[in-house]
């Protein structure tokens, strides 16, 4: 997206920008640095907020599992419950500091989170942060690459049938509303048989090379595809019909050309809204799509944590995973005023 | 990050429905199917009249044909009979996440709109905490706490997609006060709790109704995505997701025991959505 506002116009043109034609007055650039740091400073604020609310959902959680921690704890390790000496279970309320009052217990967490530290796992022996660490890298890069190769579908699909008559645009929503709702789990396994067992296009198992990415982020794109197509069509075909389109044309502009240029920009918003949200929605779909296609990452270290009620490390995937989101939300934001400086003026 | 244009459940929904409302055919098409769920969940002898659990060891893995129409499973059970006697535990779970959101929502939503202003403004900030946790994270949370059952699963998906839809009242329950009958019913003196119960609520809560239809649909879509990782219903349960857990085993030589439940729950979901966008629509034209 490198649309910039000097893209839009021929040089020498009047109007700088649709905006100011709606009689919208923009701040002069000194102003708006101050207004963008004095938003930027709110919403980090905000983002802070909501993940210490996080933190506190997930220490409760660890706090709320019934029955006494330490001999969980035991109990997760053997993977089956065994009677624990007094001494025994001492020991590991040492390890946790479980013999703390619930309070002081909470205020170590915040105070470890801070350091990066998410807790130690039940199971593993090992702190939660080194066990997400390793893997949290492979779900980051599928997640972002959905993201963007759904972006790229969503585009060439929208661009390629909205406005183009009554049939075309009914069979282009029809489209987005069918994929929209395909579960994650489904479209996987139906494109691991057809293009990897049947094909063999693509290898059965993702391992960590380029070849086995293409299907987990095809999985996860189509859905978000329809999904983002969905808002961006009703926008696009609205932005169809405004005045600076004629305009455009009447300039000499191609059919294609006003539609990359001037009506994407415009009907991009909603979808860019939906990406911040979309983040943690792909990162619900890589959880399955991992699975699907055995593919390492903290889907799968999540999923065998669940399994054996290893809290920490379930606690720690929340914890990121509200992170990644509230980050993601931020860039979302500033994105938005990028594309959209009218928002300035409310 | 309460601000901006918030992305809640409803934004698609208001796409499909102008997409949908002019098409009676498939409003038609989905009252059909919901009448095929409906009489699968309620009288499944009706159209499954075999037994979903007898085994023909001699017939184990066939895939659709004539003998059986979608095929069997390892041993040799019945698909169709099984997807058919599996719709109502399948629903019964999708029904009761939904009631389950719906009830949060409405309490987390109702008490951000309407409560004092520090009580309002706490819910708010818990609601948005809770929406930043993508749903299928928070119902697995709930399932690490709660352990695995259709309970637990269905409580896990009705916590998981409850912050979206409370998001949604608070914005309902909010556009209702602003608006001119309630500025009206203002002036003309009445008290506010007449004003809450005669025209807020009713307002607020009417567009539910449709949201429930989606909601359904949405619900089994997750309990399923958790019953494919194997933490929902386990087999032998006939319950589409436990089918599906029990098919991924034998994905690479008999592909429908998977591909087939997974159809059945994608036509199940667009039929509610389909059964939601219409009933958005005439509660809204009979609003005008």
């Amino acid at each position: 997206m490198t649309l910039t506002s000097s893209a839009e116009n021929p040089p020498g043109a009047a109007a700088p920008h649709p905006a100011l034609d709606a009689g919208l007055e923009i701040a002069p650039p000194s102003r708006r640095a101050g207004w963008i740091a004095r938003r930027v400073a709110g919403r980090v604020a905000g983002a802070v907020v909501v993940l210490w609310g996080a933190a506190t959902v997930a220490f409760l959680a660890q706090v709320a599992l019934p029955g006494d921690r330490a001999t969980i704890i035991f109990n997760t390790r053997a993977g089956q419950p065994i009677e624990r000496t007094a001494q025994e279970l001492a020991a590991v309320n040492a390890q946790y500091g479980l013999q703390h009052p619930v309070l002081v217990q909470y205020l170590d967490y915040l105070r470890g989170l801070l350091h990066g530290d998410l807790g130690r796992s039940y199971q593993q022996y090992r702190p939660v942060a080194g066990i997400l660490g390793e893997q949290v890298g492979s779900t980051v890069v599928l997640t972002l690459s959905a993201i963007a190769l759904a972006w790229v579908v969503m585009v060439v699909w929208v661009t390629l049938t909205a406005g183009r008559g009554p049939r075309a645009s009914a069979f282009g929503t029809a489209v987005d509303t069918v994929t929209a709702a395909l579960p994650h789990y489904w479209l996987g396994i139906l494109l691991l048989l057809v293009l990897a067992q049947r094909l063999r296009w693509f290898p059965v198992i993702s391992d960590g090379g380029p070849a086995g990415l293409v299907l987990p982020a095809l999985t996860l794109a189509v859905p978000l595809a329809g999904f983002m197509g969905q808002a961006t069509r009703t926008e696009f075909e609205r932005a169809l019909e405004q005045p600076f389109v004629v305009s455009a044309r009447t300039r000499g502009s191609s059919d294609l050309g006003v539609r990359l240029r001037h009506v994407l920009r415009h009907s991009a918003l909603p979808a860019v809204t939906l990406s911040g949200w979309a983040l943690g929605a792909t990162i619900s779909g890589a959880v399955v799509v991992e699975s699907v296609f055995t593919r390492r990452g903290i889907g799968s270290v999540l999923v065998t944590a669940v399994n054996s009620q290893d809290l920490p490390i379930v606690t720690g995937v929340v914890v990121l995973v509200a992170a990644l989101y509230v980050v993601a939300n931020l860039v979302v934001d500033l994105v938005h005023h990028l594309l959209d400086p009218r928002l300035e003026a409310s | 990050m309460t601000t901006t244009t918030a992305p809640t459940t409803t934004a698609p929904a208001l796409a499909r429905r102008r997409v949908l409302a002019g098409r009676p055919w498939t409003l038609y098409l989905a009252l059909l199917l919901t009448a095929w769920f409906a009489v699968s969940a309620l009288w499944p002898h009706l159209l499954a009249p075999d037994d979903p659990l007898a085994l023909h060891l001699d017939s184990a893995l066939a895939p659709p044909g004539v003998h059986h129409l979608l095929g069997t499973d390892e041993a040799g059970r019945d698909l169709y009979s099984r997807i058919v006697h599996g719709t109502a535990p399948a629903l019964a779970i999708g029904v009761g996440a939904s009631l389950v959101s719906l009830a949060l929502a409405l309490v987390l939503g109702g008490l951000a709109a309407l409560a004092v202003r520090p009580v309002a403004a706490a819910v708010d900030r818990v609601v948005e905490v809770l929406f930043s946790f993508p749903s299928l994270l928070l119902a697995l949370l709930l399932v690490a706490l709660l352990g695995q059952s259709a309970l637990t699963e269905a409580v896990a998906v009705g916590v998981g997609t409850a912050p979206g839809y409370a998001r949604m009242v608070r914005g309902q329950i909010l556009a209702t006060r602003g608006s001119p009958y309630v500025e009206a019913a203002v002036t003309l003196g009445h008290s506010r709790r007449r004003i809450l119960r005669r025209h807020v609520l009713p307002n607020a809560v009417r567009p539910l109704v449709a949201v429930f239809a989606l909601s359904v649909g949405q619900s089994i879509v997750w309990a399923s995505s958790l019953s494919f990782l194997g933490l929902g219903v386990a087999p032998p349960s006939s319950e589409w997701g436990a089918l599906l857990d029990a098919g991924r085993l034998y994905l690479t030589h008999a592909w429908w025991l998977t591909i087939v439940p997974g159809l059945v729950i994608i036509v199940l979901a667009l039929t509610a959505t389909t059964l939601g966008t219409h009933l958005q629509a005439s509660l809204e034209r009979n609003d005008r």
